[in-house]
């Protein structure tokens, strides 16, 4: 048998990457968990991951591309912000259910041993069930607009994990600040809000005047955008660099969160 | 490699507490004193809450942890079921620990029994094959087959209890951790919790017990520690451990006589408490002064509690002003008179716990604030054997009639 030997943690805490993946059950539970609890005792039910995504591509197809005229790649403007909703609700979900994950279950946390870092990661499992919805509205709409993206759209898989892996080096460390700051709580929707304006979600780059592009490009969400639009609209290939890019930021942005989370992971049964 | 259930060497545990004032929780006035006083490193005060104790816990062992308020029972325990992480130490674990601290944590009020018990079992650490394969035991041994596919917010609490007991009385672990969980549940069902804790050791597990109330562990444990001020200060057999937890009570008493070194909020607490008659026989009324101190500054009353514990540190009588609609106001000194009215005691040694609260909050715990002893006198008209009197835990005024 095993033993089990605890010392103090030191200074550059790595995690346990066998015991997380031991515990990989407890991702799955807490997943199924929030999937229950968001519909139970709801009146919409289910119906509530089919009308998000519709009702905030529709209010964009019509407050920018209708009201502002803005351009739109030559795709309908509908389809072009539904695609880029797509890729943004993954980010944001992912950020936004995970960082107060923590302190929601500080009764287990500062109770039960298994490893910390599943609590925000199992925000993941909902927002892939939202995300699956989304997808395959996404396609029928492609066929009900009759826009044929290409073989592209097979790469959308790595898109995603690229997009789950940054939202959440974000959101585990933006939960284990939490703990000790519990003001990011007002602090991180405000951010989520800026970036959703910051970022060609609604609107194209084409649109961005040639002077502020650079502060754009500075962005690796509009990385990420410019690089959906393209595998699953067919729109204009980005920059090789940006390709490049996207997935290195990705990781190093979940390495650092994870490490963060870690730095702080052992005051947490002590300042819960 | 070593052969024991659980080793445990220098183990320290010390948090660190800021001087000068509360920690902000704000990451913006974290921002701000950082950018205001760049240089100016926080300083703080150390506090062990438990201090290089070194012990070996063979295997099959049913280990009591006891010890008095702060002592450091449920640090060490938090320790040893990894929640909480070392300062400096080594703990070397011969397998897996389950622990079982305060029962139902994990427990979600808006699933459903049958969903809580997947989502518990996986929390401690059971996979969900071995929970399949033990639901139906573990339904059983709860009782509370019926309402499975009920939600648990529409429980009773007693269900709740029996049932998230049961989740976790089936961990397949090799080390078992319970803290207090005893004292809830009815009596049959605390009975089946002792006798699956019995089985547990003599499967050959270990069970790691702390308990606030010394008569489960008398009634559970095959060894005991216990523990002061962080410190192991003994680690043997369970009346050993008794004893020493008996002979410590006098420089406790010294101790907490410090208004500083008493646990609660601090913002309001007792200046004085004593029992008038040192000496008593069992019939008579067991009278109480105590005096507070003044704290204008303080919003809303505050009611005291009493406690009379035996010389084993079992709570006898709680007597509540908030039962008897008695609170007070914190703006001048008060001093005031508790009479326990009809308690028989059995002759033996008594202390005497006081409690400060409020609502929000406890204010002061002043725990073995005195003593007293009751005489070994007989209420009762005839005199007889010991064994008249010895099972029970307190005397009553009673009487036989025979009726027709």
């Amino acid at each position: 048998m095993t033993r089990i030997i605890v010392r103090p943690p030191s200074r550059l805490n790595l995690p346990q990457w066998r015991e997380l993946w031991e515990a990989r059950e407890v991702v799955y539970r807490f997943g199924l968990r929030d999937i229950v609890l968001r519909y139970r005792q709801t009146v919409l039910g289910v119906a509530w991951v089919v009308l998000q995504p519709l009702a905030s591509a529709g209010i964009f197809s019509i407050v920018f591309g209708s009201v502002a005229k803005l351009p739109s790649g030559g795709v309908p403007y509908f389809l072009f912000s539904f695609a880029g909703m797509l890729a943004w609700n993954v980010f944001n979900n992912v950020v936004s259910r995970a960082s107060g994950s923590l302190v929601a279950n500080q009764s287990l946390v500062s109770k039960v041993f298994f490893p910390r870092l599943l609590v925000p990661l199992s925000a993941v499992i909902s927002v892939l069930i939202d995300f699956a919805v989304a997808f395959v509205m996404f396609i029928v709409l492609l066929f009900v607009f009759r826009v044929n993206p290409g073989w592209e759209i097979i790469l959308m898989p790595v898109w995603l994990l690229i997009t789950i892996l940054f939202a959440s080096g974000i959101a585990v460390a933006a939960s284990a600040i939490t703990v000790k700051y519990r003001d990011v709580t007002y602090l991180l929707p405000w951010i989520l809000q800026i970036l959703l304006y910051a970022t060609p979600i609604a609107y194209s780059l084409a649109a961005v005047p040639k002077g502020l592009l650079w502060l754009f490009e500075l962005n690796p969400l509009t990385w990420l955008l410019e690089t959906v639009r393209w595998s699953t609209l067919g729109q204009p290939i980005p920059p090789v660099w940006q390709l490049v890019a996207l997935p290195v930021s990705a990781i190093v942005v979940f390495l650092a969160g994870v490490l963060v989370f870690q730095r702080y992971e052992r005051g947490f049964a002590d300042f819960i | 490699m070593r052969d024991t259930a659980i080793s445990v060497e220098g183990l320290t545990k010390t948090y660190r507490i800021l001087r000068g004032g509360q920690a902000t929780n704000r990451i913006t006035d974290a921002v701000i004193n950082r950018l205001r006083h760049p240089l100016q490193r926080p300083k703080f005060d150390e506090f062990h809450a438990m201090s290089d104790v070194s012990f070996d816990v063979p295997w099959g062992e049913a280990v009591g942890i006891v010890g008095r308020n702060g002592a450091g029972k449920s640090t060490l325990l938090k320790l040893l079921t990894r929640i909480t992480a070392p300062t400096s130490g080594l703990i070397d674990l011969g397998g897996r620990v389950g622990s079982l601290l305060e029962v139902g944590t994990g427990f979600h009020p808006e699933l459903t029994g049958r969903e809580n018990i997947f989502l518990n079992g996986s929390l401690l650490g059971m996979s969900q094959k071995e929970i399949r394969r033990r639901f139906d035991e573990i339904v059983d041994f709860s009782g509370v087959e019926k309402f499975l596919d009920t939600q648990v917010k529409r429980y009773s609490s007693g269900m709740y209890v029996r049932l998230a007991f049961s989740v976790a009385a089936h961990l397949e672990t090799e080390i078992l951790a319970i803290d207090e969980v005893l004292a809830v549940g009815d009596a049959e069902f605390q009975a089946k919790s002792i006798a699956k804790m019995r089985d547990a050791a003599r499967n050959g597990r270990t069970v790691l017990y702390v308990s606030h109330q010394p008569q489960t562990v008398t009634a559970l444990c095959t060894s005991a520690m216990f523990l002061e001020r962080g410190r192991l200060s003994y680690y043997g057999s369970v009346d050993g451990a008794m004893e020493a937890y008996r002979d410590t009570f006098e420089s406790y008493q010294v101790q907490q006589q410090d208004a500083d070194s008493r646990p609660g909020s601090g913002a309001l607490r007792f200046s004085r408490v004593a029992v008038t008659e040192q000496t008593q026989d069992p019939v008579d009324d067991i009278v109480i002064e105590f005096a507070t101190f003044a704290n204008p500054r303080l919003i809303g009353n505050y009611f005291v509690s009493c406690h009379i514990n035996d010389n084993d540190g079992n709570v006898i009588v709680q007597c509540d002003s908030r039962l008897t609609g008695d609170w007070f106001d914190p703006d001048k000194e008060r001093r005031g008179e508790l009479r326990i009215k009809s308690l028989w005691l059995k002759p033996g040694r008594y202390s005497v716990d006081f409690y400060l609260c409020q609502s929000s909050g406890v204010l002061d715990i002043w725990e073995a604030a005195d003593s007293f002893e009751v005489l070994p006198s007989s209420p009762y008209p005839e005199i007889t054997i010991d064994d008249a009197i010895s099972h029970g835990t307190v005397l009553a005024d009673f009487q036989y009639e025979e009726t027709r």
